[in-house]
């Protein structure tokens, strides 16, 4: 029978040939598409998306040189000039904080990194090993636990001196513990599995388990760790920068502009007001991000 | 014929807080070449342990297990695994959950084979594996899928493929279709039947499901709570059982038909504890026959008919 056309059927015919070919469902795509669907992540993600995009193309955003000194325009209120006004040395606040963000993503993406792997790799290996392996490990880094996080930077700063490596350090050794226990956990959840075991059963070796099955199916929940870390590094470095054993005057940290602006807060509380409100903004970001990934990764987590 | 495998007073104890675990307690027996062992017994009973044991993904505490003559059980795991570890195969109970979810069907079945054939290239790889869904009849165009976009009876193939990709002469079938719709139960049956014809395969099949086993078993092994209490072919087990244990477990399969009436055993006190047990016959507490002698005393596996081995002291009686 020969075949009828219809302007209706070719209408459909096109249609169809624009459809695109429905992609493979990977646990990733299927992970992707929860996020997508999740309006609060995709905020946190343009948040972060826009603080890359300033700290990127920070000397085209900030009118002034963070260290140029104006003695003309001391404390100034914010105005169309000095956006978030000025400071005690006549510094425009906007662009210290704009340079800040720099400081603030590339610090906090350093320590994580350092974070994920010193703790993160001790805590892989505890997890798959187990028994003492996992014994000794986990109670150094209990020990490590134990020393308040500030004293530890403190003594590493008094060691070291002022700077960003130590400041990494610093952070670094006071998140191992958690890091440690999160990627514990995570490779322990893992580990249970009846795949493991198949895989041990076709003679697969350790050292492939851990990466070819293992890691694959924990870094789900690592990616999320790692998100929301980040949010604690901003966190952690400023509030070191803001008690002086973080980084050292000029840099415009957003930590130190507090600390410029705490003896003024009566008078000039916007000096605060606004690096305060970026480190909130960014830690929100990130957790709002962190969330996503987590119902997006793992929705039975919820 | 000659048996492929002989276990010899197998043992698995697993320490615990409260004092060890008997899981698998001086098991012996022997597979002939070509036959299937059914192993029944309720959960729990240290089934799976047996077959985990026999695999080395247990270690075995004590006793022996000759596989071909070969005593695997005692020699270094380095090299068990680089000479038997293909030769003896294990078919998961869950297909959900022993697939690695992130990985696809062809990925999946090349993965053994890419760990035996270090020589082989990606093509030969890829080509074997084609030949292994083919096999056990998994069409060519899933090799892309995920498991979890696969029903339970194609995942349960993907784990058939993965352990016959290894030429295996023996297969430990932990409970391979009790996750399974009784319908897809049937093909992947059929399918393990028809494997075993054709390769000549051995098969342990461990399972609680009697009627499952009675369709593929030879011989068929009754274990209770790490030790097993009646050993016998496929056909007397279903006509002249000797063991209470293995009375009670045949009175609980179901009969289709509304009129019959069932005198059905059932079994009253709690499952004694595996942990450190006492030196009796472990099923005396809840056996409707027990003795002194029975709650004092071990019962040995006795011969009392050709073949046809029973872990009771009061075995005369029942027959």
């Amino acid at each position: 029978m020969a075949k009828i056309h219809t302007p209706a059927m070719e209408k459909i015919e096109k249609r169809n040939a624009r459809r695109k070919k429905p992609a493979v469902s990977t646990p990733s795509s299927e992970a992707w598409k929860r996020f997508k669907r999740n309006p609060t992540a995709l905020i946190g993600l343009a948040v972060v998306a826009v603080l890359i995009l300033i700290a990127i193309f920070a000397p085209l955003i900030a009118p002034f040189d963070y260290q140029q000194q104006n003695y003309a325009e001391m404390m100034k209120a914010p105005s169309i000039k000095h956006l978030f006004g000025t400071d005690q040395f006549g510094r425009d606040i906007f662009s210290r904080v704009v340079y800040g963000t720099r400081y603030s993503l590339i610090i906090a993406l350093f320590c994580t990194v350092a974070a994920f792997f010193s703790g993160g790799l001790l805590g892989i290996i505890a997890g798959y090993f187990g028994g003492k392996v996992d014994m000794v490990i986990m109670r150094i880094m209990d020990i490590f636990q134990a020393i308040p996080m500030i004293m530890m930077a403190m003594c590493i700063v008094a060691v070291l001196g002022n700077g960003i490596p130590q400041l990494v350090a610093a952070i670094m050794f006071a998140s191992m513990p958690t890091m440690a226990r999160n990627n514990r956990a995570a490779i322990l959840r893992v580990r249970g599995n009846d795949y493991i075991e198949s895989a041990e059963a076709i003679g697969l070796s350790r050292f492939k388990i851990i990466v070819s099955h293992m890691i694959p199916n924990a870094v789900g929940v690592m990616i999320i760790y790692f998100v929301g870390f980040l949010a604690v590094s901003i966190m952690m470095m400023s509030s070191m920068s803001y008690i002086g054993v973080g980084l050292a005057a000029p840099t415009p940290e957003w930590g130190l502009i507090l600390n410029d602006g705490k003896a003024y807060i009566t008078t000039a509380p916007y000096m605060m007001l606004f690096p305060a409100l970026m480190i909130m903004i960014t830690c929100f970001a990130f957790n709002l991000m962190g969330d996503g990934l987590r119902d997006a990764f793992d929705p039975r987590l919820k | 014929m000659a048996n492929l495998l002989e276990v010899k007073n197998l043992k698995k104890y697993f320490s615990t807080p409260r004092g060890m675990l008997h899981a698998v307690d001086n098991v012996t027996f022997n597979i002939e070449k070509g036959k299937t062992l059914g192993v029944v017994g309720e959960s729990g009973c240290g089934k799976s342990t047996l077959g985990k044991t026999l695999m080395r993904l247990h270690e075995p505490t004590d006793g022996q297990v000759l596989f071909k003559g070969d005593d695997i059980a005692n020699m270094p795991i380095k090299q068990f695994k680089q000479k038997y570890r293909a030769n003896i195969q294990m078919i998961f109970q869950d297909p959900y959950a022993s697939l690695d979810p992130r990985k696809s069907v062809l990925e999946l079945i090349e993965e053994p084979i890419r760990v035996h054939n270090r020589s082989y290239t990606k093509a030969e790889i890829k080509s074997h594996a084609e030949e292994m869904m083919e096999f056990v009849g998994l069409a060519k165009r899933l090799s892309n899928s995920y498991p979890h976009e696969l029903d339970g009876g194609r995942r349960q193939r993907i784990g058939i493929a993965r352990a016959l990709s290894l030429n295996p002469e023996f297969i430990v079938c932990d409970e391979p279709v009790s996750a399974l719709d009784v319908s897809i139960q049937a093909q992947i049956l059929n399918l393990l039947q028809d494997l075993q014809e054709d390769k000549g395969l051995t098969y342990m099949f461990i399972t609680h499901d009697m009627s499952v086993v009675k369709h593929i078993s030879d011989d068929i092994a009754v274990m209770y709570l790490g030790q097993m209490v009646e050993k016998c072919p496929a056909e007397e087990i279903f006509k002249d059982t000797i063991h209470p244990y293995s009375q009670a477990l045949l009175s609980a399969i179901p009969i289709p038909d509304v009129h019959a009436s069932h005198d059905r055993m059932i079994m009253k006190g709690e499952l004694t504890s595996p942990i450190d047990p006492k030196p009796c016959c472990r099923f005396a507490a809840r056996c409707p026959y027990a003795t002194d002698e029975c709650r004092a005393k071990e019962p040995a596996l006795r011969e009392m008919r050709p073949g046809h081995f029973v872990a009771c002291h009061q075995a005369e009686k029942f027959m």
